[in-house]
């Protein structure tokens, strides 16, 4: 079975809610939607305080290139605008809307038919993904638009989708594939038009055999469209890991998936292609698991953009009394939230709920050399060395080792003996080195 | 035996001699010509190399202060005047006397007055914690409390106090290098002057949020009302981004700033108790 070669780790699966369908999850009483919700140039806002909004209208949108729309998910009328904390820990402007009934934009197809007929040519399509505020959807929210817009003297030969979901306890892109197939390979028909490509590549890790078979079946009535099954596998997601898996190609350092001629969009990501193209649908929900063992019912939810993360946790059972951290996204890679009112945004792929004992960091002791961090490294890097010089905060050295080509998936401190806080100073250092190199560039 | 003996030192000794010659002529050709005047203020200056000048070390200052022949823009914190007066005969320059400074920790919000709200248990730099989040007390501008300053002082002239959780500068040891001016992720800290027996007024907070989100997270929180702007008749006070400053150089000390705010914000260091109706606001002495 096909994987990565360099490195990499088999942390407990713990998808606890992979059998669970995805539920709708109800209208919440008030939403508030952060205006900025991808990477790149932030948004501004287009709506006022009092105004009426429907559910789907456009509420904040920039011309910028690297830049995406946010859209309304709910109907009612704009409290207030102010500033919330959101999942970067910091207070960012959002809009807070009060919700009367639930009126939609006339626009939207609300019905549940698959269309499978693709009716607008490739500028038009990623014209529509950018107004319809598409972002990757796997948590990094790299705009959409911009990756189907391929630079000039590059060619795109083939279309990754990433459904590999190697996060332990997440399910969120596991259920679309079962429940949405047919949906997303229409959107995955979609984006290979938008990009120009005749060929596509769905990765999907053998633990989720059932998602497999179900879209192996169903994929020999979409052209150019292979599904396959790879060797469960940490950080199998992450992007450089993911073609080198599928195609055998290796993204050079500091570049992107392009120059290798492909393009990686997330499962998920390939459904709200198809909403907002085939159903004019912006991207105002999303799918979203709630787990953790101590939570009574684990579930994955269809939540509206706004919704505060203390809901989720309430329809999954409460609040467990023992609860040491609450985390936005997998155990692994996933940042622990400051607040119970913090609004589910477009790159939450899941609510990771962790008892005080899991949550708990071991005791720090001296690194002995042992060198597991360098065997499970699958960029081949030397994370105890890197941890090293980026502690004694010799950047220099830092850069020379090639911190910059860190992808932060954590394998390192997750298999060290000694509980080192690798990745942190992995961190830190890659925060300092990316500084000097912008300083570098600036002057 | 005898003739082994009177070889082997013979041609070392020839080896030697022409070795020497070789070595003369070779630094004649490539001597460096060094100002003398530079070996002589380095000797003066103190040899803490701790980049206060913005320069690596001691040495790299003493080659630019002789290069440049003035002292427009170049200073020795650690020395100050006394040092200026005794390397500026050297140079044969006039000295210029400049103000003593020292590092302002500009946040008051401490365990008591901003408590915590969540925990942190990442790893204890302020700079790691700063890119995750606002900070345990849910104020964004406020101080982290994990001492990437206490790290960067070479003069140990700073420490995290255990019962607020604040930094605290020495007024003795700190010699206003600016090192934990750089350290600090949040632009906390910064160079003031010393003011006259070392009495200093400043507005302890650079929160730049609206009053209400600021109150919220911290009771001594500058909330941007202008009061202190009104209160000083030296127009010394600055309100921008509903964040009062006040101007050291244009501060004459009079404390009617720290009168007039509500929140406690503007604090006086080391002035005298107030004679009268002094509930309002305590003395504090910085080495508290």
């Amino acid at each position: 079975m096909k994987t990565f070669k360099i490195g990499g780790i088999h942390p407990e699966e713990n998808k606890l809610a992979s059998s669970k369908a995805i539920e709708m999850l109800e209208i919440p009483q008030k939403v508030c939607i952060p205006v900025t919700q991808h990477l790149g140039t932030p948004s501004t806002l287009v709506v006022e305080k009092g105004a009426f909004v429907k559910v789907g209208q456009l509420i904040a949108k920039s011309d910028a290139f690297i830049c995406a729309n946010v859209h309304s998910s709910v109907s009612g009328k704009v409290s207030k605008i102010e500033t919330v904390t959101d999942t970067s820990g910091y207070k960012k402007t959002s809009v807070i809307i009060d919700v009367e009934g639930d009126e939609w934009e006339s626009s939207i197809d609300r019905s549940s038919v698959v269309k499978k007929e693709i009716i607008l040519s490739k500028e038009e399509i990623v014209a529509k993904i950018k107004d319809m505020g598409i972002v990757g959807l796997g948590g990094a929210t790299f705009p959409t638009h911009v990756k189907l817009m391929v630079p000039q003297g590059k060619k795109a030969e083939v279309l990754i989708i990433n459904g590999v979901e190697c996060e332990p306890y997440l399910t969120s892109d596991h259920r679309v594939m079962l429940e949405k197939g047919a949906e997303m390979l229409v959107g995955i028909t979609i984006l290979m038009k938008g990009l120009g490509v005749e060929k596509a590549m769905i990765g999907i890790e053998n633990n989720k055999s059932d998602a497999i078979q179900y879209l192996q079946s169903i994929a020999s009535d979409f052209k150019g469209i292979e599904v396959h099954a790879l060797k469960v596998k940490y950080p199998q997601g992450a992007e450089k890991q993911l073609i080198k898996a599928l195609i055998n190609r290796e993204v050079p350092a500091g570049k992107l998936p392009i120059e290798v001629g492909c393009v990686v969009s997330n499962a998920g990501t390939a459904f709200a292609v198809y909403e907002a193209i085939q159903k004019n649908k912006p991207l105002f929900e999303r799918v979203v698991t709630i787990t953790g063992k101590s939570v009574k019912n684990p579930s994955n939810f269809m939540v509206r953009i706004g919704t505060s993360v203390n809901e989720l946790i309430e329809k999954a059972g409460g609040l467990p009394e023992d609860t040491g951290k609450i985390i936005s996204g997998g155990p692994m890679m996933g940042k622990a939230l400051n607040s119970l009112e913090t609004p589910v945004v477009k790159g939450t792929s899941g609510i990771l709920i962790m008892t005080k004992k899991e949550s708990k960091r071991v005791e720090i002791q001296n690194c002995i050399r042992c060198g597991k961090c360098i065997t499970v490294c699958p960029m081949g890097l030397e994370p105890y060395l890197l941890a090293q010089v980026a502690e004694n905060t010799n950047y220099e050295a830092a850069e020379k080792e090639r911190i910059m080509d860190c992808i932060e998936c954590g394998s390192c401190h997750y298999k060290c003996p000694s509980g080192r806080p690798l990745l942190d100073y992995l961190r830190i250092g890659k925060n300092k080195v990316g500084q000097n190199i912008r300083n570098r560039a600036n002057n | 035996m005898n003739q082994v003996l009177i070889y082997s030192i013979i041609s070392i000794s020839s080896i030697g001699a022409l070795a020497a010659v070789i070595l003369y002529f070779v630094a004649q050709k490539f001597k460096v010509f060094e100002d003398p005047k530079i070996d002589e203020v380095a000797d003066k200056l103190p040899g803490a190399n701790c980049g206060g000048c913005g320069f690596a070390g001691c040495r790299n200052f003493a080659e630019a202060i002789v290069k440049a022949g003035n002292m427009d823009k170049l200073n020795c914190p650690v020395g100050g005047n006394a040092l200026i007066k005794e390397i500026s005969p050297i140079l044969g320059i006039e000295a210029i006397e400049r103000e003593a400074q020292i590092a302002v920790v500009r946040c008051n919000g401490s365990k008591i007055k901003a408590p915590k709200k969540v925990e942190y248990d990442g790893a204890a730099t302020c700079t790691f914690s700063h890119n995750l989040f606002a900070g345990e007390s849910g104020c964004p501008f406020g101080c982290l409390g994990l001492g990437d300053c206490v790290v960067s002082c070479k003069f140990d002239a700073i420490y995290i106090d255990d019962n607020t959780g604040l930094p605290v500068v020495s007024n003795e040891k700190c010699v206003a290098c600016g090192a934990c001016v750089k350290a600090c992720p949040r632009s906390i800290i910064e160079l003031r002057n010393k003011g006259k027996k070392d009495r200093r007024i400043f507005v302890s907070c650079i929160n730049q949020e609206k009053g209400a989100p600021a109150k919220k997270n911290c009771d001594v929180a500058c909330i941007g009302c202008g009061k202190c702007v009104k209160a000083c008749d030296y127009e010394a006070i600055i309100l921008k981004n509903n964040l009062a400053y006040i101007d050291y150089e244009k501060c004459k000390l009079c404390r009617k700033c720290v009168e007039e705010c509500p929140t406690g914000a503007i604090i006086e260091l080391n002035f005298p108790p107030r004679k009268e109706k002094s509930i309002k606001t305590e003395t504090v002495n910085s080495e508290l």
